[in-house]
């Protein structure tokens, strides 16, 4: 498998604090890699940095063989890398259908063959009876579906999830793990997602970065990670062995 | 090209505008001077008010100095008209570019060095104000002096240079309304009109969908802009005079937005409607007050006061949208 997105010594700094530190590791093309570790513990950062909504100051991102770091999103995304925010933001007075049209029409040119495309994702994800709702109207679930539908609109090779299974129950948790899987399987689509939910990461990730105050404290498969003692020190606690 | 327009508009609908047109073509054969000029004034505030939409109800950047790009469509058609002769139609050939470049320097000012909500509304200001004082002191438009166009008893109306009668300055006027109408509708249904409407929604979730938001932001102030200059052509010509202090003063940006507020920001039908009730409104108010014999200067103002007020207070979303919900020609959205 090809390294689709690469980070190389990558560093952010605010002020005084280092909140990413030198942080490198590949994300194959094809795979589901989790980036999990405690609160304030750089995830966040590491995903603006990829997204476009932060320059690093230091090391290189590349994705699919080009530099990406300091590009804006919006440039980043037209690359082929979406991204869906830890905190909801659909389109709220728009209806869930001119939704996910808005992110279907950034690789064409024509309205209806859009909308054509977003109905097709809305049936995916079971929105599509919702279609004509504002997005204001959508439960929580409802919203993290639509916001996944919007970022796939824009047709991408990675997938980058913020925190998706945040506020979700356990049900509902399992509901997004099969559309992920099922996404990752169908079509190949790379995923790289920063969670905190446990039981997703274990079903989902093929690979994990375990990240602690900005450095990179472990690499690996979910199973050898989790057994880490480093991980289990940091992280999960020693309950969790 | 029609097919294309009426896309999207329903049957109920299409009959309601055909029957309301029809209306407004027989008006001049019905009502008298007086009420034919208070048309004009309510179809000039649906217009002005349309091409502010287009910046504010579906792109969501807030103007509050729209006289600029009114002012400077009335000048440079009127400057060509009284100097070298040039009619009105081609001065507007003139005069788009000019409020267009205009809109496009304040936009790429704002929008690349992250100028944004109230901060970008005070720059729209600032604009106006730049201007309303810069035109005070250019001798070529006679400065405060204030520039004015010959008047003479037209025998005939000349459509050609915009000379002639209350009649057909009320029909350029109801052509240039419906065009507006027409054109919001056509924009709001195409690609950039969906991604001005993402941009008013959430700018940085616009971003992550690959919108490139300053592009987008930018076209909607040139449009908005290009389409105010023609109110502003159709002003100098209708009032025959332009006076910096008046065309560019902040009154003016601000009776531009009260028709849009009125009636429903960011709706098709809206700017149209609220310029109707306001005009409506306050004319009714000056007769009545005529008619007892009372003399209260201010007083319209007062009355658009209150009517924001209570606007604000009861339709925050306007006037249209619970009334099109009433007159079924909502489909849920927009």
């Amino acid at each position: 498998m090809t390294a689709l997105l690469s980070l190389a010594a990558v560093s952010k700094r605010f002020r005084g604090l280092l909140a990413v530190d030198q942080v490198s590791f590949t994300v194959p093309e094809g795979a589901i890699f989790a980036v999990i570790g405690p609160n304030g513990a750089g995830k966040t950062t590491l995903f603006n940095m990829i997204a476009g909504a932060m320059t690093p100051d230091e090391g290189s991102i590349t994705f699919a063989g080009k530099p990406l770091g300091g590009l804006p999103a919006d440039a980043v995304c037209r690359r082929g890398v979406a991204r869906t925010f830890q905190i909801v933001r659909p389109f709220m007075a728009l209806s869930v259908e001119d939704n996910v049209t808005i992110g279907a029409l950034l690789h064409r040119r024509d309205v209806e063959a859009a909308r054509q495309r977003a109905r097709a994702l809305l049936q995916r994800f079971d929105l599509f009876d919702m279609r004509a709702r504002l997005a204001s109207t959508l439960t929580l679930p409802d919203r993290k579906r639509l916001e996944l539908a919007r970022a796939l609109a824009t047709e991408p090779r990675l997938l980058l999830l913020d925190e998706v299974m945040a506020g979700l129950r356990p049900t509902e948790t399992d509901r997004m793990v099969a559309i992920l899987q099922a996404l990752n399987r169908d079509s190949g689509l790379t995923i790289l997602l920063i969670e905190h939910v446990m039981r997703a990461v274990m079903a989902l990730a093929s690979r994990v970065l375990v990240l602690d105050h900005g450095t990179a404290i472990a690499e690996g498969p979910p199973e050898a990670v989790v057994r880490d003692p480093a991980v289990v020190q940091s992280y999960l606690g020693a309950e969790a062995v | 090209m029609i097919a294309r327009l009426s896309a999207g508009v329903s049957r109920r609908s299409a009959v309601l505008l055909t029957a309301l047109l029809a209306a407004f073509l027989a008006a001049p054969w019905i009502v008298n001077d007086y009420l034919l000029t208070v048309l004009i004034i309510i179809l000039y505030f649906a217009y002005t008010g349309q091409a502010w939409n287009i910046m504010m109800g579906f792109a969501g950047q807030l103007s509050l100095g729209h006289a600029i790009y009114l002012g400077l469509g009335g000048y440079v058609a009127a400057t060509l008209f009284t100097q070298f002769g040039i009619g009105p139609w081609l001065g507007l050939l003139a005069a788009i570019p000019v409020a267009a470049a205009c809109g496009a320097m304040l936009g790429f000012l704002a929008f690349r060095f992250g100028v944004a909500g109230v901060y970008f509304a005070i720059l729209t200001i600032a604009f106006a104000e730049f201007a309303r004082i810069g035109f005070d002191h250019l001798s070529l438009v006679n400065a405060s002096s204030g520039l004015f166009l010959p008047v003479k008893q037209y025998a005939h109306n000349d459509l050609w240079r915009l000379r002639g009668g209350p009649t057909m300055f009320y029909y350029v006027i109801l052509a240039a309304t419906v065009f507006a109408l027409a054109l919001c509708h056509f924009l709001i249904r195409s690609r950039v009109g969906y991604f001005w409407l993402a941009i008013r929604e959430d700018e940085q979730a616009a971003r992550a969908v690959g919108i490139d938001t300053f592009r987008y932001k930018m076209y909607a102030v040139m449009v908005s802009a290009a389409v105010t200059s023609f109110a502003g052509v159709f002003y100098a010509f209708f009032y025959n005079n332009l006076f910096p202090e008046q065309v560019f003063s902040i009154s003016r940006s601000i009776e531009i937005i009260l028709g849009p507020i009125i009636g429903g920001v960011g709706t098709l039908f809206g700017p149209i409607l609220g310029a109707f009730v306001l005009t409506g409104l306050a004319e009714t108010l000056n007769s009545v007050m005529t008619a007892f014999g009372l003399d209260l200067p201010g007083a319209t103002q007062v009355f658009y006061g209150i009517c924001m007020l209570l606007v604000i207070v009861a339709l925050p979303g306007g006037v249209w949208p619970p009334l099109a919900r009433r007159l079924r020609v909502m489909k849920g959205k927009k």
